[in-house]
């Protein structure tokens, strides 16, 4: 059996009395695409924050390819290859769309020692980025000019560029039209298709279904569900919690 | 234009300007020149911090003075030493009898960079109002340390006498400009150099989400440190030969509220994305404020500065660069109507 891309142990995080995640147990492979659900309030965006260093688990571990990543900033869990997409899109708006994917070009690929990016380069991964998302012939205009499929489309290009090991995409689909939908999910099976692991946060269960390989469900900060999503979703517990009746 | 020809040029063309105001014979010219280049360099390095990446500071009369008192205090030295100091080891004050401007400008440069630093240090976790606060705190803590510090005059204030001339140059004001000007230079190339650069984005990124910057592998904290360093040591760098422009420093003139207001209005009024935002409105600002003070009154000066905040403030919240920059966008593309006018029926 292959060695997990990311482990986590017993992760635990309170605000205050309230248990926002309680000793959570993942392993997920290389190159999974994994579906991560849950009702509102179930700890799915605390966890992402907890992995991605933006808060701090007060119990348990994270282990990314073998390594601790307790302690570690934001940055530099990026820079090791974990990227994440805002449930939000948060572009860089007073930067050119372009200029919005040069930043982690230079700032996460750039700083690796085995990389040597010219300025040509960097052009180039920019526009290859820009090609992925089909956002090439807006690469010259503001955020403030893009549609919201084409804003949550950037805010993945973004991600990618960090050319990450494990993508974390927040609800990266949330708010669009079913046709909008289907081209996320395109898109994201065409990432993982080069070799990125993928955990998909998401409310549209159609695209989850779509995507996942593996599903897992969290309810009130407790993993109640983990497997294949077809048994999954069947599971009476999941049902009860997060389908309904 | 790459940087070492960008400051060149720059320095081609202050030069050039004190040539042509050196052929007009009058003092003046140099006394408010100085003013309008300090301010340059004031206005730049707020809006290294301010403009780039988005943290205002309200204490920039603090930097400002702690360059100036580090004039005085190392100009009051060598009677300290020869008063209280032992023979053997007074001889140190002799080296700083005899120590130039620039040499005072780097030092106080110093010194402001690292309180610049630990005011960075201090202040990582506040964003927003809480460190323009914390900044504004600091000028007070600063002013009460300096108002109870007798050896740099305290509240008395400190003389400083100013030599009529200086070899080659000759006038000592035209002396203070030239070092003002390559100064301005320095900081005008400073400026556009971390614009165009790496800095520069993460810079901008900080500015726009400090989430998002961290998550796209900016390290949004040594950024901030360095931002700090350097916006303090260019303000710590204007006021060190202060008070050999003004001959007695107290702590009313070097904490004036006047540089607090001018170094955050002037690159308001500029354009805060761009190293040309602070050039303008140095000029455009020191430059009325001047004319005010000779023609009306100096008080009056601080109120052209409040009326035409307000004004830009309401027609063009990004400055002129902003205002050039829509312009030259509705150009480019025009706005097109929501509506066709041929389609409207009679």
């Amino acid at each position: 059996m292959t060695a997990p891309l990311l482990r986590i142990e017993n992760l635990g995080k309170r605000f205050g009395g309230f248990i926002a995640l309680d000793g959570i147990n993942l392993d997920v492979a290389p190159g999974e695409r994994l579906g991560l659900i849950g009702p509102n309030g179930s700890g799915k965006s605390t966890l992402v924050n907890c992995l991605c260093g933006t808060l701090t688990n007060e119990t348990g571990s994270v282990h990314f390819e073998g390594r601790p990543m307790n302690g570690l900033l934001a940055h530099q869990r990026t820079h090791l290859g974990m990227a994440r997409s805002f449930q939000l899109p948060r572009p860089f708006h007073t930067l050119t769309v372009a200029q919005n994917i040069r930043v982690p070009l230079l700032y996460t690929v750039k700083t690796r020692p085995d990389v040597t990016l010219t300025e040509e380069g960097l052009d180039e991964r920019c526009h290859e980025m820009l090609r992925l998302v089909s956002l090439e012939h807006k690469a010259r205009k503001m955020p403030r000019d893009l549609t919201q499929v084409e804003m949550r489309k950037l805010e993945l290009a973004r991600a990618m560029a960090a050319e990450p090991k494990l993508l974390i995409a927040d609800e990266a689909m949330a708010g669009l039209s079913s046709s909008e939908v289907k081209d996320i999910v395109a898109l994201l099976i065409r990432m993982n298709e080069r070799g990125v692991t993928i955990i998909l946060i998401e409310h549209i269960m159609a695209a989850v279904m779509s995507f996942s390989q593996r599903l897992v469900v969290l309810v009130s900060g407790k993993k109640i569900g983990d497997g294949d999503p077809n048994e999954v979703i069947r599971d009476p517990e999941v049902e009860r919690a997060y389908l309904g009746q | 234009m790459r940087t070492p020809v960008f400051f060149l040029v720059s320095l081609a063309v202050g030069l050039a300007l004190f040539f042509i105001a050196r052929q007009y014979g009058n003092d003046y010219i140099f006394f408010a020149g100085y003013t309008v280049l300090q301010f340059i360099v004031l206005a730049t390095a707020w809006n290294i911090l301010g403009g780039y990446c988005g943290y205002v500071n309200f204490g920039s009369a603090a930097f400002f003075a702690m360059g100036a008192y580090t004039t005085v205090a190392l100009t009051k030295f060598p009677n300290f030493a020869n008063r209280y100091l032992p023979e053997s080891i007074a001889w140190l004050a002799q080296g700083i009898t005899y120590m130039p401007i620039p040499v005072f400008m780097l030092l106080g440069g110093l010194i402001a960079g690292l309180v610049g630093l630990g005011t960075g240090y201090l202040t990582l976790r506040l964003r927003g109002v809480f460190f323009a606060i914390a900044t504004l705190a600091l000028a007070v803590v600063l002013q009460t340390l300096i108002v109870n510090w007798d050896y740099v005059g305290g509240s008395r204030g400190a003389y400083v006498i100013r030599p009529a001339t200086v070899p080659l140059i000759g006038n000592y004001v035209e002396y203070l400009f030239l070092l003002m000007m390559v100064l301005s230079v320095i900081a005008l190339t400073v400026a556009r150099g971390i614009e165009r650069s790496q800095l520069g984005y993460g810079f901008a990124t900080i500015r726009d989400d400090e989430l998002a910057a961290e998550a796209s592998g900016v390290p949004t904290l040594r950024l901030k440190l360095v931002a700090t360093t350097l916006s303090g040591a260019f303000m710590g760098m204007a006021g060190a030969p202060f008070p050999y422009y003004i001959g007695f420093l107290e702590p009313s003139s070097a904490f004036g509220l006047a540089y607090a207001v001018n170094s955050i209005a002037m690159p308001m009024i500029g354009g805060t994305t761009s190293w040309v935002g602070p050039l303008l409105g140095a000029v455009l600002l020191g430059s009325l404020q001047q004319y005010a003070t000779v023609t009306i009154s100096s008080a009056v000066s601080l109120l052209v500065v409040g009326l035409l905040l307000v004004g830009f403030v309401i027609i063009a919240p990004n400055g002129i660069v902003g205002l050039f920059q829509k312009f030259v966008r509705h150009k480019e593309e025009p706005e097109i109507p929501l509506h066709d006018p041929a389609e409207e029926t009679p």
